[in-house]
């Protein structure tokens, strides 16, 4: 037992900064992937995640493979897309699943060339998957700060984001919060993305934050308890996917998506809220 | 005479270079109760949204009085009711005037709160999530929001659609009570017998004002005609309405003694067309 659960985390520095960088990553970026999914843009997030590599890859070309240059241009990047597509959306005829597409496509576009120009494939790689098993300090720092500055502004929005996906309209015509909310909130899903991809990549950062948001939708029916809960998935996930990762030599980044993919379909069949519960009672009802 | 509750002053609404409310002057008295009538795209909606400051004018402007403050019900079909709120979670976003992001709710907002959840009718539902609610219920809730907002202005957009009977009167003796408190309200209505039977004033639009007035002065069948004729649709090829010439400016119908001057566009390269 012991072996097989504590003794990876205590014996190897490098399990327990994946755990603390990962652990840190799910309590930041789950209750973003919470709102995200309550505000039907899912696969916004996906789209995101590919926005980002642009500048990921300047920063990388720039610098090599050095965190803070990486960073900041993915930041750029992904603000660029997520206020664009915003602003497309927010201002002209059209939706914002088709101009994020559209942003997001030019994008990651712009970023597999850039790659091309210099580096071969296995750098290509490492920006879409990244290495949890590598996180240093800086990346442990960089981690840690986005959290904190995550959870103090979804704290400080929380009453605008909600009036913002129940009730945008309403939300206007009491407050002018209504359109800055939309992108700060943007920001916050571009932030944590960005913070996931040195340890997850571009690609699996937007798992953590969607697969227990998903997830936890099916045990619930408040959005307070869905974070919460989605935060638990996502901690679940990544101690599992560590363990799974560490056990039978496999990679850490899917294995923490797979794991809270798992937390996923278990949810889809057994949550209240599931089939399973749908099937049973499909042929019973209350008098009132 | 006490100031106007709301003054329109030349006022356009629209979308995408065409109007929907061309040109609209008049004054709205504070404490009046006012349907506001016309078909399908003759401007109420966009109306309401361009007094409540959602959408801005593409020319002249909607002045609220000052210190006033305004409630407004859209259409239920801008809310998601698949979002996992309550309907006390519904009804509690009318304290957002007094509370705004940070405030805490108090105890006395909460029995206010649960006051309107009674006022409404909907005692032992405040746990219940929006998308179990039935459009009746849900009025009721969206009713209660705008009782906790405690507005001096109300501006209710359809509210009676697909409402059955029971549950329009009760709405309607709500209305009838914030009248009594002397709040100035704006409804947006098609059945004409409720108008005529509840509401003194009416507004009768079709994207220009028809007629304004007490209702009984204002629905009579000539003037419901004209309405009706009015063109629903827009032309892309419709000249673009410049000041000071033409007919654009002939549609006054002076309301409270407020008629149209024809001047003061600013904004020539963009402005409405003439529909």
């Amino acid at each position: 037992m012991y072996d097989f659960f504590i003794a990876p985390f205590v014996e190897f520095g490098f399990m327990q900064r994946a755990l603390a960088g990962s652990l840190m990553l799910a309590l930041s970026s789950c209750p973003v992937g919470v709102f995200l999914m309550l505000r039907r843009m899912s696969l916004a997030g996906d789209a995101m995640a590919h926005a980002i590599l642009p500048g990921a890859a300047v920063g990388f070309l720039l610098y090599g493979l050095e965190i803070i240059p990486m960073t900041v241009g993915g930041l750029i990047a992904g603000v660029i897309v997520a206020m664009g597509a915003g602003a497309v959306s927010r201002f002209t005829i059209q939706k914002e699943d088709a101009s994020m597409a559209a942003f997001y496509l030019i994008s990651l576009a712009l970023g597999v060339m850039i790659v091309s120009l210099r580096g071969s494939s296995v750098d290509l790689m490492h920006v879409l998957f990244g290495t949890v098993l590598a996180l240093n300090d800086e990346a442990l720092r960089l981690i840690a700060s986005i959290a904190a500055v995550t959870l103090l502004t979804l704290a400080v929005f929380w009453r605008a984001l909600v009036a913002e996906c129940l009730d945008p309209l309403f939300l206007r015509s009491v407050s002018r919060l209504g359109t800055p909310v939309h992108f700060i909130f943007l920001g916050l899903v571009v932030l944590n993305l960005v913070g996931g991809f040195q340890a997850l990549g571009t690609l699996l950062s937007v798992g953590l934050m969607m697969l227990p948001a998903a997830a936890a939708r099916f045990w619930t029916n408040r959005v307070w308890t869905m974070c919460l809960l989605a935060l638990a998935i996502g901690f679940a996930a990544c101690v599992a996917g560590l363990l799974i990762s560490y056990h039978a030599a496999l990679p850490s980044g899917p294995a923490i998506i797979l794991s809270a993919g798992a937390a996923y379909l278990f949810s889809i069949i057994t949550g209240p809220r599931g089939v399973l519960r749908a099937r049973i009672n499909r042929h019973r009802h209350r008098t009132a | 005479m006490a100031e106007p509750a709301l003054t329109f002053r030349d006022l356009t609404l629209g979308y995408h270079d065409h109007p929907a409310v061309h040109h609209l002057n008049g004054t709205v008295k504070q404490g009046s109760l006012t349907a506001i009538v016309g078909s399908n795209g003759s401007g109420k909606s966009t109306l309401m949204k361009g007094i409540v400051g959602v959408l801005k004018p593409m020319a002249g402007q909607s002045v609220v009085v000052s210190g006033a403050t305004v409630a407004y019900l859209p259409q239920q079909s801008e809310l998601d009711r698949s979002f996992p709120a309550r309907v006390i979670d519904l009804i509690s976003m009318g304290l957002w005037p007094k509370r705004g992001l940070l405030g805490r709710f108090t105890s006395e907002d909460k029995a206010r709160v649960k006051q309107a959840l009674m006022g409404v009718g909907l005692e032992g539902f405040e746990g219940r999530t929006l998308d179990t609610l039935s459009g009746g219920q849900l009025q009721r809730a969206l009713f209660a929001r705008v009782l906790v907002q405690d507005a001096d202005i109300i501006l209710l957009d359809e509210p009676f659609n697909a409402i059955d009977a029971r549950t329009v009167r009760d709405l309607v003796a709500l209305i009838k009570r914030w009248h009594g408190e002397d709040r100035t309200v704006l409804v947006v209505a098609h059945d004409l017998d409720l108008v005529r039977d509840n509401f003194p004033e009416t507004l009768l639009l079709a994207r220009r004002p028809v007629a304004w007035g007490a209702t009984t002065e204002v629905l009579t069948p000539e003037n419901l005609l004209k309405a009706r004729r009015f063109d629903e649709a827009w032309h892309d090829d419709a000249p673009w309405c410049e000041p000071m010439h033409g007919q654009a400016h002939d549609h006054g119908v002076g309301h409270e003694g407020h008629v149209h001057a024809g001047h003061d566009h600013d904004h020539h390269s963009h402005g409405p067309r003439a529909a």
